[in-house]
This record gives structure tokens, sequence and C-alpha cells, in this order.
């Protein structure tokens, strides 16, 4: 190990370090622009020039390796001229608008000059104006303030994979722009925001809202996708302003995807509901929260008494916390029924033997070597997981996927299976197929499925090479044949000594299974519960932050069940749909405003704190269900504070959850391996529907991913339906028809037609998968 | 004269035949016939870099390194692919003689690159030329085409069985793309802008393979040096600075153009052979290597010879060899203001002090010409440019402050008249 010193201080570094790596370990600050350390170095800013003993000139700190007694001073006369040099070049035109700029206050140019530069300028020529972009939605520009570090532009180039951001023009007519005034589209674009170092990209919903030194800082998780991005929600006067990422190299690094940042903006919408409410007679009105309560408890008794415990069912949205999911479990379960579940998207009751999950840490995705991806629309489901994938692709590992839509990951592909999805167990079949034929040891039969060239390779990669993942995503997990993909991924991963993971479509989808919030014996899982009335039927639903009519597998069945339901309670933070057919509202604190914890995909306990207030009369869940509980006698609801309630969810903490993460699949049959004929619907989440404040942040849904659906085709499909692209078409599925617009993209599987699920234009058709019939409208 | 005799016509002898740029003329005096021997002989890689070594051969496009000593930087033994670039861009101002060569001697740069990429171990090569020459890219994809056909180039050459190949590379007329790293950048297909260095070319290059770059000029005497031997090139100039140099002469003389002469001429000979200043005129000053080389005055110039050492001894450098000629009428605020603006503009933009330095400079240089100048301008300016010198990621800083600096130096009463009567003294 080179052994230098910097600064007088004498210290071993590792081989290959640079410079401004050995100011790290020695806690030295060498003030910097372009260098970032997830970024690839650019050495252009040169602010940090530093002097190194027998170099004839000062040498930039990011950019220089460190050799064996070399001998660096940050702060000699010639480090600080040249930095102190480099500083006024950085201002002679940058405008001097720091009290109209955001970034006033938390600005990386404002605080360096103030501890590199002069006092005062010697410059007096006029200063350079540019014109400002726009970015979309989620980004504001005041470009006159760009200093050219080109960290925005290595973000697109390497962490987002796709360079939505360049720098045209040469010397001082260098300028930041989008590819020929097109928009920002990428879904961690928002990442820019921090990575400016000036005010040069500041956040357009944020824009003027308040200085950063007003706001308070609390740190949270963020409730969307199971990654559990760790963010920083920031507010003032009980309200919040707005949510930056919180470095975490476990689990979200220093990014957060756009929905984690933007979604805040939902909280203080109109939709909010802030008082209890009764509907008496078909109409609604604002109640206390005793007359609430009682009314819940009583009906929610009689039902029991007149009709049984089997004729009451929860169902609870994967984004709520462990607190809330296991005191509701508690209440369910305490009044005797085990119809009970928190996965409204999926289409069966999916079996296992423990709580699903990621199967290793986050942060080992960016080390494998093989990865297969079965039904996972990544970038939608999982933006940042998607993101540490791409950078091991790039180390060189080999990605596979079976989907029914090849969309572009921006990363390398090294194989594919694009068919449609009831096509997809067969296509994994066919993998399983070829890996017995290389001689692997296949658990599994798959009869007589013979394997193709395309699975022979996926075949030949998954069996080279070390590291290696099989992972189940979102739509995998929903799909009408989860078990059997489940038992086939199991069997691919075994053969080739892959692990086996799931990636949690919600932030809590691992803390619901391992708090129990699942069918217990003889109880109906989420599609069951809402599915058709038959002989189990359910009379009374208790809903607890989730929206079946968007969110479950057949939301126009499960409207219709509900609409038909004796009685119903919603809690929620808005006001949903649920006005149409639920008998109470309950409002209830979102993330921001209570306590709890998350536990993410790979198993992580992340307990979080209330930021703010809760608006109006809402309350934290957890605190309601207590109430809820000790109304109706049920015993074991006397707690005094979320940690109470964690502490009997969760009694061995983060210690006690290894126990109930285990993928491995409950035996199955595979009697689905024949492919249905005709045209199939592929119905996946946006990236911006996932849960109840995504869909209500007003910047969200002005972004390109918020575009209204449409039910896209291949070419050759939309020409065998006679159809062009725009023209209106009639969809039919299971009885149900809506209109939309269909479009082209021959990144899909013949005979697939992706249609959105979880959108309020989509509700009113079936599953989302299923035969469905298109035609000109 | 030919390529078979020892002469100073290193790279201009082909002027003397009608067709200069045709592969019959070269062939028939003398052309390939050292890369012929170089195959056939089986010459080690060793030797010919021993023989550039002794030559004093140093690069032509205006640093000035020893060229023997750069393609002993180069990892031969590195398996893999390694390219050879010759650096045609030419675009210092002033500077117009690769041009010509490409025009009027296209085969011995071949040649030069061929026996290049032998010794260097590559397998391609890739001429970048500079995107203001239409015609010469043109003619010389031709001569590519002629030395393919004859089999100098492709596979088994000259029945060897040693493969090169070699591709012309139109550029886009940015002054920094002469930059060495800026040009692969721009090959790359990227923005032409400067790589931080280290890593070096010769170990992380072309696709971030090994890959050497010399000046047309540089690789066009390769021929010649390995048909008479480094010691004949050695002594056609002066020690530590071998052979002859194309300089373009250009500005107030009678016979503007190139002339090919022995390193350590005196400048008055050059001077006399480009018909001296014009009738009626004194030599003011003269920016003997391009228009990034610090000016000279005529007294300091008139006491140089011609060689890298002469002309660094007086303060300024050689460079390229542009010989860029002012007399008397020549008003020296307007001429640093003509280019101050070219470095202004021509700046990448990639490093801070070179993107805003260049244009704070010539902001200054304008106000003093447009009568507007301060007295504390010209210390300003000074200023200036030691923030800009030696802190950036490549030369053009440096570039841009080397006039600016000099021009001020030595003709300082001149600025000071101007900020003080708001015009100029020439010409009262």
């Amino acid at each position: 190990m080179p052994l230098i010193e910097i600064d007088g201080q004498q210290l071993e570094v590792a081989p290959g370090a640079t410079v401004m790596d050995a100011a790290h370990q020695a806690g030295i600050y060498i003030p910097h622009f372009c260098y970032h350390k997830k970024l690839s170095i650019a050495a252009s800013c040169r602010m940090c020039l530093v002097e190194v003993e027998k170099a004839p000139k000062p040498l930039p700190a990011c950019a220089t390796p460190v050799t064996d007694g070399m001998k660096v001073m940050t702060r000699s006369p010639k480090a600080v001229t040249a930095q102190k040099g480099v500083m006024e070049f950085l201002l002679i035109n940058h405008p001097l608008d720091c009290p109209i700029c955001d970034q006033g206050g938390e600005c990386q140019l404002q605080d360096i000059a103030v501890g590199y530069g002069g006092s005062a300028s010697n410059y007096q020529e006029p200063k350079r104006v540019v014109k400002d972009k726009e970015l979309g939605p989620l980004i504001a520009t005041d470009m006159t303030r760009c200093i050219h570090c080109s960290r925005c532009v290595r973000f697109g180039q390497e962490i987002a994979g796709l360079m939505e951001l360049g720098m045209p023009g040469r010397g001082e007519h260098t300028e930041v722009m989008p590819f020929l005034e097109a928009q920002v589209t990428h879904e961690l674009s928002g990442n820019v925001i921090e990575l400016c170092p000036v005010g040069a990209l500041t956040s357009k919903p944020f824009r003027y809202a308040a200085r950063s030194w007003e706001l308070s800082r609390r740190k949270s998780v963020s409730p969307h996708d199971g990654l559990g991005a760790n963010v920083q929600v920031h507010v003032k006067n009980g309200k919040v302003f707005r949510v930056v990422p919180q470095d975490n190299e476990a689990v979200n690094e220093c990014w957060i995807a756009d929905r984690d940042r933007y979604s805040y903006e939902a909280l203080n919408s109109d939709q909010r509901l802030t008082r209890p409410m009764l509907k008496d007679g078909g109409t609604w009105r604002e109640v206390s929260w005793q007359d609430a309560l009682e009314r819940v408890a009583t009906r929610l008794a009689e039902i029991r008494a007149s009709k049984g415990a089997a004729a009451i069912g929860g169902l609870a949205s994967p984004h709520q916390t462990v607190e809330e999911l296991y005191l509701f479990t508690k209440l369910l379960r305490g009044l005797g029924t085990e119809n009970i579940d928190h996965r409204p998207a999926q289409a069966v009751d999916t079996q296992g033997q423990g709580a699903r999950w990621l199967g290793m840490p986050v942060a080992d995705l960016n080390n494998l070597e093989r990865v297969l991806l079965i039904g996972a629309t990544l970038r939608q489901e999982q933006p940042l997981i998607a993101q540490r994938l791409r950078q091991a692709v790039k180390r060189g590992a080999q990605l596979h996927v079976v989907h029914a839509a090849d969309d572009n990951l921006l990363c390398k592909l090294a194989g594919k299976l694009i068919v449609k999805p009831s096509a997809w167990v067969n296509a994994l079949a066919r993998i399983a197929a070829a890996l017995r034929d290389a001689g692997a040891s296949v658990s599994l039969s798959t009869g007589d499925i013979q394997a193709d060239d395309a699975a022979r390779a996926i075949a030949a990669s998954l069996m080279s090479g070390a590291r290696k993942a099989v992972l189940l995503g979102a739509v995998a997990q929903n799909h009408p044949a989860a078990n059997e993909i489940h038992a086939l991924a199991q069997a691919i991963a075994a053969a080739t000594g892959a692990t086996l993971g799931f990636l949690s479509p919600a932030a809590n989808s691992v803390g619901g299974q391992v708090v129990g919030t699942l069918p217990g014996p003889g109880g109906l899982a989420a599609a069951a519960m809402l599915g058709k009335p038959g002989v189990a039927s359910i009379a009374a639903y208790v809903l607890l932050g989730v929206e079946p009519e968007l969110e479950a597998c057949d939301t126009a069945q499960a409207r219709a069940t509900l609409d038909g339901a004796e009685f119903v309670v919603l809690m929620s933070a808005f006001k949903t749909q649920a006005m149409d057919y639920a008998d109470v509202l309950l409002p209830i604190a979102p993330f921001t405003e209570t306590g709890g914890a998350f536990v993410n995909t790979e198993g992580r306990l992340q307990v979080f704190h209330g930021a703010v207030k809760p608006r109006g009369e809402a309350r934290p869940a957890w605190k309601v269900l207590r109430v809820l509980g000790n109304l109706l006698s049920l015993g074991g609801f006397d707690y005094d504070s979320v940690e109470g309630v964690r502490a009997d969810a969760l009694p061995q903490g983060q210690d006690g959850i290894a126990a109930h993460l285990n993928n491995a699949a409950a035996t199955v049959d595979l009697p689905g391996l024949n492919m249905a004929e005709g045209l199939e619907r592929l119905g996946e989440t946006p990236i911006n529907q996932l849960d109840a404040l995504t869909r209500r942040s007003a910047p969200l849904q002005a972004t390109a991913d918020a575009a209204a659906p449409r039910a896209w085709m291949c070419g050759d499909q939309l020409a065998g339906l006679n159809l062009n692209t725009g023209d209106a078409a009639r969809i039919r599925q299971n009885g149900h028809e809506i209109v939309l617009p269909v479009d082209r993209d021959d990144r899909l599987a013949p005979g697939t037609v992706r249609i959105a699920a979880a959108h309020p234009l989509t509700a009113g058709l079936g599953a989302r998968f299923g035969i469905i019939s298109v035609e000109k409208a | 004269m030919s390529l078979n005799a020892p002469n100073h016509k290193v790279c201009t002898w082909t002027l003397d035949y009608d067709n200069p740029a045709s592969l019959a003329t070269y062939t028939a005096n003398g052309g390939y016939e050292a890369l012929r021997k170089i195959l056939s002989e089986k010459t080690p890689a060793e030797d010919i870099i021993a023989q550039v070594k002794t030559s004093a051969l140093r690069g032509r496009g205006g640093a000035g390194f020893p060229t023997g000593l750069k393609w002993s930087f180069m990892p031969r033994a590195f398996p893999g692919d390694k390219y050879v670039v010759c650096n045609t861009d030419e675009g210092e101002p002033g500077t117009f003689k690769d041009r010509d060569i490409l025009m009027f001697n296209p085969h011995q740069l071949i040649e030069g690159m061929i026996i290049a990429g032998y010794t260097l171990g590559a397998k391609a090569g890739y001429n970048y030329i500079h995107g203001e020459i239409f015609e010469q890219y043109e003619s010389w994809q031709q001569a590519l085409d002629e030395a393919r056909t004859a089999g100098f180039l492709g596979r088994n050459i000259l029945g060897s069985g040693w493969d090169f190949d070699l591709h012309a590379h139109h550029g886009y007329g940015a002054y920094i793309c002469g930059e060495e790293t800026a040009l692969l950048e721009s090959i790359e297909g990227k923005k032409g802008q400067p790589r931080f260095k280290p890593p070096f070319p010769a170990s992380f290059g072309l696709y971030g393979k090994p890959t050497t770059i010399n000046n047309t000029e540089t690789l066009a005497s390769i021929p010649w040096i390995m048909r008479h031997g480094g010691q004949a090139f050695l002594e056609l100039g002066k020690p530590n600075n071998g052979g002859s140099k194309l300089f373009s002469v250009s500005g107030h003389v009678n016979k503007p153009g190139n002339y090919e002469i022995p390193l350590g001429t005196p400048f008055a000979d050059l001077l006399e052979m480009a018909g001296g200043v014009r009738k009626g005129h004194q030599l003011k000053a003269v920016i003997p290597g391009g228009s990034s080389a610090p000016v000279l005055t005529a007294e300091a110039m008139m006491a140089c010879t011609m060689d890298f050492d002469s002309i660094s001894k007086a303060g300024s450098m050689l460079g390229s060899g542009a010989v860029i000629v002012m007399d008397d009428s020549v008003c020296m605020v307007k001429a640093l203001e003509r280019l101050s603006y070219f470095y202004f503009e021509e700046s990448c933009g990639q490093c801070t002090p070179c993107r805003e330095g260049t244009g704070w400079l010539y902001r200054i240089v304008h106000r003093i010409e447009s009568g507007r100048g301060r007295p504390e301008d010209l210390d300003e300016l000074l200023r200036i440019g030691k923030n800009i010198a030696g802190n950036t990621i490549c030369a053009l800083g440096e570039a841009a402050v080397g006039p600016v600096a000099s021009f001020v130096k030595h003709f300082r009463k001149e600025f000071e008249y101007h900020i003080e009567h708001k015009r100029c003294m020439v010409g009262v």
C-alpha cells in the first residue's frame, strides 16, 4: 500500500486511489464541483487543484493517482492561488442572484466561494446569459447559473443509462441541454437536482416555495417500491415541502426515483380525507371519531352475529407500515375471520413456505454475473434496482429476460424469451429442459417440452459464471400461473446454483408477510374476496389504505363486488372512489404523519418517525385500529406507542425477520404448459400509479410516464386487426368493455395487448391477464 | 531531387516533378523502398526506433517532443489492438504545411505511417484530417486506394505476411481537435475534448488501446530517415534538432509560402527566401511558431536561427513552424485582439480556467482596442493569464495566454498609448 503525506499527515492508502480519496481518508476536505463519488472523473472544474511535490503544475486531486512517497499540499500558497483563481473564473459569469435562487443556502458554489474565493471580483465585463430549457414537469432550469461541471450529463450516461442531457457548443457557448428540445423523461431524472452544485437544475414543484434554511429535515423511508429508499422529508410550519435522498449505500446509494421524490405533492392535495365520514341514506356527512368508530364496531359485530365471522374480509395495502398491518391482522383474526390479505393485485393466492424476499442483500445486485429476470417490468417496478442491475451489466453481467415485452432496460441483454403471458410457463420449461439437456439436475418434470436455441443459450449462460440470481418481478407475482412460474424459477435457480429472489412490489410487501397479513386456514385471498360473490361471499369489508377499484387484479369485478357489499369501511388518507360504495371513511395519516416501519425487499427493517402532525382530524392508523379493537372488546389492543405495537409485531426486531424469509415454493404440478389461443392482455401497474400517493401527485401525473393508457401491440397484430396507430378500439374482456386508442410497439410479443392496469381509464376492464378482444370502435 | 539521395528536401522533393502526388512519381524516385527493405529483412522494431532516436527527429506539430522517445513508450508487446494516428488537424493559425504534404507528397506520409505501424505493432492507422480542407482529404483518400491496389496496404503487404491498413478521418474544423486526446475522442465519434492525462495515449489511447500520435510532417520524415539513416538526418540539421523543417511563412512578406530548410538556418535567410518584408516597411515583430507561440521583436528574431533550441532561448517556441511576419503597419493591440478572439472561440469549454479566462482576456483586449481601456487592464491581463496557464487539462490554456503575455511584455508602450489616447499609435 502506498504511503503518502497529505498536509503533513502520513497515511497508507489503497493502491489506485486518487489524491481525493486519500484526502477523504485523512479527513481533509478538498473543494470540488465536477467530482462525484458515483460518477466518472471529469477533472474539468479544476477546483480541486492541489500542490504535489515535484509536480511543476498544480494537479487535480480527483484525477491524480497516488504514488508511494507522494507529498500533497492542499493549502499551500501554490494550491490556494490555483483554487482562488479557479473560484474567480467560476464566478465571473455566474449571476449574483442568490437571493432569488432556490439553491441558496445549500449551494456548493456559494459555500466554496465563501471558503476558498476572494471577497470581491475584478470582473467588470458583461456576463453570459443562457436561455433556460424546458425539461418537463419535474426539473426547473436557470441555465445562466450553470458552471459546466457536467455531472448531470454524466449521470444520464452512467447511472440512468439514457443520455437525455448533453453539452453542445464550445467554450463559453457550451450549454447543457436536452436533445432537440426534448424533455427529460427518465424515471431517475430528479437526481440531477442534487447533483447540480448550483441552482441551474432545481425542483420545479418546490420552486420558490421555501428557503432551504427554513426547512427542518426529518429522515424517513419512501413508501413506494420494495426497495424502501431512504429519504429526508423537509418540512416547515407543519407542511411537507419536499423530499430528497438520504444516503444509504446498502439501499438506495445516494439516489431516489422520481416517484420517491415527488409523491409528497399528494400529501397536500385537496383529495385528502381529513375528517371521519359516515354514509346514511346514501348521503355522506362528517362525524366525530366517536360516532364513526362506534358505527364500525356495531356493524362488524352485527354482521358477525348474523352471518358468521367468515362473512368479514380484510384487505390492506402493502404500503402500510408493519405496525398497521400487524394490528389490522390482529383485529380481523380477533373477529374470527381468516379472510385477510395485503396483496390486492395478485390473481391467485400464491403459496410458498415463508415470506418472499430478494434472496440476497440489495447491494449484492451490483456484483451479479448472471441474472434471469422473469416477469419484471423493471424500470417501472424497481427504478433503482434497475439501476443496480445496469451497473452489474456494465461490469460484464449477462442479463436474460422472460417477459411479453422486450422493454429497453437501458443496458445490454444477453438473452431473452419474449412471449405472451400465457406462454411464460412454457418458456421457463424450455429453459429447464435445456438445462437438463446440458446435464444440469432439474428437480421438476417438464413433460415433453423441448428446448429451443434461445432457451439453450440462456441455459448455457446461467450454467457458467458465478454469483447468479433468478429474479421474479411483480408481473410474474400477479400472473395467474404465479405458482407454476415460481416452481420453475426455483428449479432453474437450483439447477444453476443461482439465488431465487422476489422483487417486492411494495414498500412493505415483506413486512406484510412477516406479520402474517395473509389468509389463514380456510380464508380467502384478495382475488377471491374481491371475486364474484359465491359460496363464501363477504358481507363486510375492512379496507386499509387500499383502492381495490384500481389496485385489484380484476378491477371491474372488484368494484362490482364492493358495490354489492353490505358494509364497507375504508381507512385511508384520501377520499377515494370508495365514496361510491363504502359506508364509513376513517382518515388515517400517510407516512409523513405517523411513525412506523417497513421491511424492504432484502428483509431490512427500516423505522421512521412522523415528520409533521396528521392533517385535520386524521390519525395514525395504528391508533384507529387500537380504538377499534377495544370497542370490539377484542383484548390485547392496549398500546400506548407505536414502538409498543412494533415490539409485539416483531418481538426480536430485525433479528427475528430472517427466520421468516424463505423463497421456497410449495410443491406444484405443472398443468398449465399449454398456451392460450388468441389475444391476451398484459396489465402492469404503471410507475406513477403504484399507490394512493403516486397517483395523486400532480407533477408525477404530468410526466411522460403517466400518459393516458393505450392498447399497445406489435405492428403485425395491428395490421391483422385492421387498425392503425391512434384508432379508437373497443376492448372486451370477460364481459367488460372499454374504448381505448391503439398504438404500435414492436417490442411486444405477438398475441400480446399491453393495457396498463391500476389506472382509472382501464379499471372498467377485467383482470390484468387473460383473453381479450380488440376491434375498431 | 528524390528519396534516393540524401538532400534537405525531406518532404517537398516531389514538387520537382510534373505529377508530384502520383504513386508512379513516388516509386520511380525511391518511394516505398524503405518499407520494402524493412519488410524483406524483417528489421527489428528496436533498430528502427534506434534510427529515429539517432536522427533527433522532433515532433513537427508544435511541441517538438523527440519522436524516437515517444515511440519507445509504446507497449509493443501489449496483446490486442494498437493504433498509429497521424495528426493532420493543422488548426494552428499561420500553419499550412501538412495540407501541402497531403496534396503533393501523400505517399511519403503513407509509407511513414506503415513503417510506424510496423514498428509499433499496430494493425491499423488513422489520419485525422482538418475539417476545413476538402480537396486534400479526397486526394489523400485516392492515394490510399492507389497504395492499397499496389499492395502497400491491406493484407500480406508485399508478400511479407504482415497486415496493416490506413483510414482517413475528416474532422470538423475545431482547433481543439489538434490536441491529441481530443483528436482521439473525435475519431471515436465523441465531442472533441481533451482527456485528462495520465493515462497517456501510449497506454490508453484510441478506443482505450495503446496509441501513438504523430504529426504529418513527422511521419512523412520517417521514410527519408530509414533510407539514409538517422545520422544523415541529424546532420541535415544541428545537434538535438535533426533534419529539415517546413516553415509556413505568412504575413507581410513578398513571397509567402512553405519553405523547407535545414533546422538551424538563420531567420534572416528564411526571410530573404520569402522575399523580405514589403517595400517601404520595417520588420516589427514575428510570431515564429504559430499563433500560440509568444511574439518576438524584430531585433530578437533577426538574431535567431530556425530551430527548436534557438527560438526557445529567445523566449518563444518553434511550434509548428508557422512564421507570422508583421511589419511596422501592424497595430499590436488589434493583432492581439484578433488572436485572443480566436482562443476565446476555440476553447473547448471543458475546464473552467480556459472556458472563462479566454473570454475575460478577449473582452479586456477588445475594450482596450475600442478605446475603453483602463490603466489597470494590462496588469490584470497578466494576472488572469497566470491563473489560466498551468491550471488546465490541455495546453490550450497556455496557448491562449502566450500571445497576451508576450504582446504586453514586448509592446507595452503601444497598449499604454491605446489606453491613454483611446486610439492607435501606428500610422499616426
